[in-house]
C-alpha cells in the first residue's frame, strides 16, 4: 500500500485527468483529449475507465466494478482488486451502496442516485469512426454538427436487415448537440442514459479521450420517423429471479440445445432472489 | 433570383502555390440555366479554379458571389464554414472525375443517394428510399441494385450514381471536374446524353472542367480557354471552337484527333 500513491496514479496525472473531466462535464458529449497513461493492464481492458475512476476516487468512496453487468467476471474482479490494493477503498457488489461504479457494457438495472458516479470503459469513442476514418474530418464534422452520415449508417442497417440492427453502441445525441458513442452498452440501456441523476463519465484509454453526460441531461437515441428507436431485449423472463423487465444473458447449459436466460446484472438478480422472487429454473429453496 | 442577376459571379479569382501560379485574375458571370465549359491542357489551372469556386481550396484573392435562395447574392468566400457546407449540399453539387472521390464505396447505392437528404434533415426512411429509387431510375440504374455497393458497379454506373447522389437535393449549380474522364466512348456518350437531359430538364447551371473539346461542344453554352493559369479566350462554344482567335486555342482545336 505504501508503495503506491493513493489510487495508483500520481497527483499530477490525476489533476490532468480531472481537468479533462471538468471540461467534458462542461461540454456534454464532447470528446476531450487527455494524456492517457500506461496502466498495469492491456489496452482494451479498461485503462480509460480505470484512469477516470482513479482520478475520481476519495478514501471515503465505495467502489463497485461490473463487466457485462456481472461483478464476478475476470475483468471486474481484477479491477476491483487493483483499487482495493492501491487505494484501500471499500468495495461492494450492491449498486445502491456504491458511490463510484466502473462499468463495461452495461448500466445497472437499479436506478442510480445523485450521489453516484458511473464510469464507462470505452473502446472506440468516435461514433463516426467506421463511416469516416479521418480523425481531422470527424472532428470537423462534430464542430459543424454535420451528422448526416450517422443516419446513413442507420439507413444501411434498415436497407440490409429491414430494421435498425445496431444493438449495442447505439449512437445518441447529447443535450441536443453532440452525437456520442455510449460505449458498447446494449441499446436496451440507452433510455437510462437520459436524465439520470448520476454523473456519467466515459474514459477511452487507448484513444485518449474522456467525455461525460452530466446529471439530468437529455440523451436521445438517433432513429427515423418510420423506424423509431426500440430498446430491445430477449423476449423472456429471467430463469433465476423471474424478472421480465431486465436485460438478459443467454446461457447454454448442455450439448442438447438446453439454455437458460438470466439477468446480466448479477446484483439485480441476487437482490430479487433474496427478496423471494423465483424464476423457472431457480433451485428449490434458493428463494429462502 | 431575378433574371438580371447572375447565379454565380466570379471576380478576380487568384490562387498561387508558393511562387507557382494556380490561376490568376479569373472573372466571369454564370447565368441561370447556363453551362460554362473550361478547357485547357493539364496544369493550366482549370481544376484549381474549380476547387476555388467550390470552396475546396482557399483562393488568395477574389470573390465568388452566389445568388442564394434566401439572402440574394453573397460572397461564398466570406461565408462561415457551416453556411458553405449547407450550400454545398443543397444548392451546389460537385461531380468528381473519379467516382471514388465522390461516393462512399462502402455504403449502398441507396445510402449514397440518401446521404445528402439525411444531411439536410430528412428523417423518414420510406421517403428517403423512394427518392433514391426515383433518382436511380433517372440515371438509368436498375432499382434492384439499390442495396448494392458502388464497388460492384461498373465505372459508368459509378459515375451515374455520383450524379444521382449530387442532384437529389435539386441543386441549382453543378461543378463537374472531367465528368467523362476514364470512361470508354460509348459509355461517355450515354453519360453525356444523360447529363444534357438533366441539365435541360432541371434548368441547371453548370461549370464543366474538361480537356475534351467534344464534351464541351455537346454540353457547354459558353467556353473559357485557360493556359498557364490565365484565361486566354472566352466566347460562345461554337464560336470559340470553329473560329479560335488565340494562338493557344487554335493549337488546342487543331490538336483534336479526327476519328
Amino acid at each position: 500500500m505504501s508503495n503506491y500513491n493513493f489510487a495508483y496514479l500520481d497527483e499530477g496525472t490525476k489533476r490532468m485527468i480531472r481537468r479533462a473531466i471538468l471540461k467534458a462535464v462542461a461540454v456534454p458529449g464532447y470528446q476531450v483529449p487527455f494524456a492517457s497513461r500506461e496502466m498495469p493492464m492491456p489496452y482494451g481492458w479498461g485503462t480509460g475507465g480505470v484512469q477516470v475512476t482513479a482520478a475520481c476516487l476519495t478514501p471515503e468512496d465505495t467502489l463497485k466494478v461490473i463487466d457485462q453487468g456481472a461483478d464476478d467476471t475476470t475483468n471486474a474482479v481484477s479491477i476491483r482488486k487493483f483499487f482495493q490494493r492501491t487505494a484501500g477503498v471499500a468495495v461492494t457488489e450492491r449498486t445502491l451502496e456504491a458511490s463510484i461504479i466502473q462499468t463495461r457494457h452495461r448500466i445497472p438495472e437499479t436506478p442510480l442516485g445523485p450521489d453516484q458516479i458511473l464510469v464507462y470503459q470505452v473502446p472506440i469513442p468516435e461514433p463516426l469512426r467506421f463511416l469516416e476514418p479521418r480523425e481531422t474530418e470527424t472532428r470537423r464534422m462534430h464542430a459543424l454538427q454535420d451528422y448526416g452520415l450517422m443516419h446513413v449508417k442507420l439507413y444501411e442497417d434498415i436497407a440490409r436487415n429491414g430494421e435498425i440492427a445496431t444493438s449495442y453502441a447505439y449512437p445518441v445525441t447529447v443535450a441536443g448537440r453532440y452525437v456520442m458513442d455510449p460505449s458498447p452498452i446494449p441499446k436496451f440501456d440507452n433510455p437510462k442514459l437520459s436524465d439520470s441523476p448520476a454523473l456519467q463519465l466515459f474514459g477511452a484509454g487507448r484513444e485518449q479521450r474522456i467525455y461525460a453526460v452530466p446529471p439530468h441531461t437529455r440523451v436521445v437515441s438517433l432513429d427515423f420517423e418510420d423506424h423509431p428507436f426500440v430498446a430491445s431485449k430477449a423476449p423472456h423472463a429471467c430463469d433465476l429471479c423471474g424478472d421480465e423487465g431486465s436485460y438478459l444473458d443467454e446461457v447454454i447449459t448442455d450439448d442438447a440445445g438446453g439454455r437458460m436466460f438470466v439477468c446480466s446484472d448479477t446484483d439485480h438478480c441476487a437482490t430479487r432472489r433474496a427478496a423471494g422472487h423465483a424464476g423457472r429454473l431457480a433451485p428449490v429453496g434458493d428463494a429462502a | 433570383m431575378s433574371g438580371d442577376t447572375p447565379l454565380l459571379s466570379v471576380r478576380g479569382l487568384t490562387k498561387s502555390y508558393g511562387t507557382r501560379l494556380g490561376c490568376a485574375d479569373v472573372t466571369f458571370d454564370l447565368w441561370p440555366g447556363e453551362v460554362m465549359g473550361i478547357v485547357g491542357e493539364s496544369g493550366s489551372g482549370k481544376s484549381t479554379l474549380l476547387g476555388c469556386m467550390a470552396g475546396h481550396l482557399a483562393p488568395d484573392a477574389g470573390a465568388v458571389v452566389f445568388d442564394t435562395r434566401a439572402d440574394g447574392p453573397r460572397d461564398v468566400l466570406a461565408m462561415s464554414e457551416p453556411e458553405r457546407r449547407m450550400l454545398a449540399r443543397t444548392d451546389w453539387a460537385f461531380v468528381h472525375q473519379n467516382p471514388r472521390d465522390g461516393l462512399r464505396m462502402g455504403v449502398s447505392a441507396g445510402g449514397n443517394v440518401g446521404e445528402r437528404l439525411m444531411a439536410v434533415g430528412a428523417r423518414h426512411y420510406g421517403q428517403i428510399r423512394a427518392q433514391a429509387v426515383d433518382w436511380l431510375d433517372r440515371v438509368e440504374i436498375a432499382a434492384d441494385r439499390i442495396d448494392d455497393r458502388p464497388r460492384q458497379f461498373s465505372g459508368g454506373m459509378q459515375q451515374r450514381l455520383q450524379i444521382a447522389r449530387n442532384l437529389v437535393t435539386g441543386p441549382r449549380l453543378v461543378f463537374m471536374d472531367e465528368p467523362t474522364g476514364g470512361l470508354d466512348v460509348s459509355v461517355q456518350a450515354r453519360l453525356l446524353d444523360l447529363l444534357r437531359g438533366l441539365v435541360r430538364q432541371m434548368g441547371l447551371s453548370a461549370v464543366i472542367v474538361t480537356h475534351d473539346l467534344a464534351v464541351v461542344r455537346l454540353l457547354a453554352d459558353r467556353l473559357m480557354v485557360m493556359k498557364d493559369g490565365l484565361v486566354v479566350e472566352t466566347g460562345l462554344t461554337d464560336q470559340v471552337l470553329d473560329d479560335p482567335q488565340h494562338a493557344y486555342t487554335q493549337l488546342l482545336v487543331a490538336s483534336v484527333l479526327q476519328a
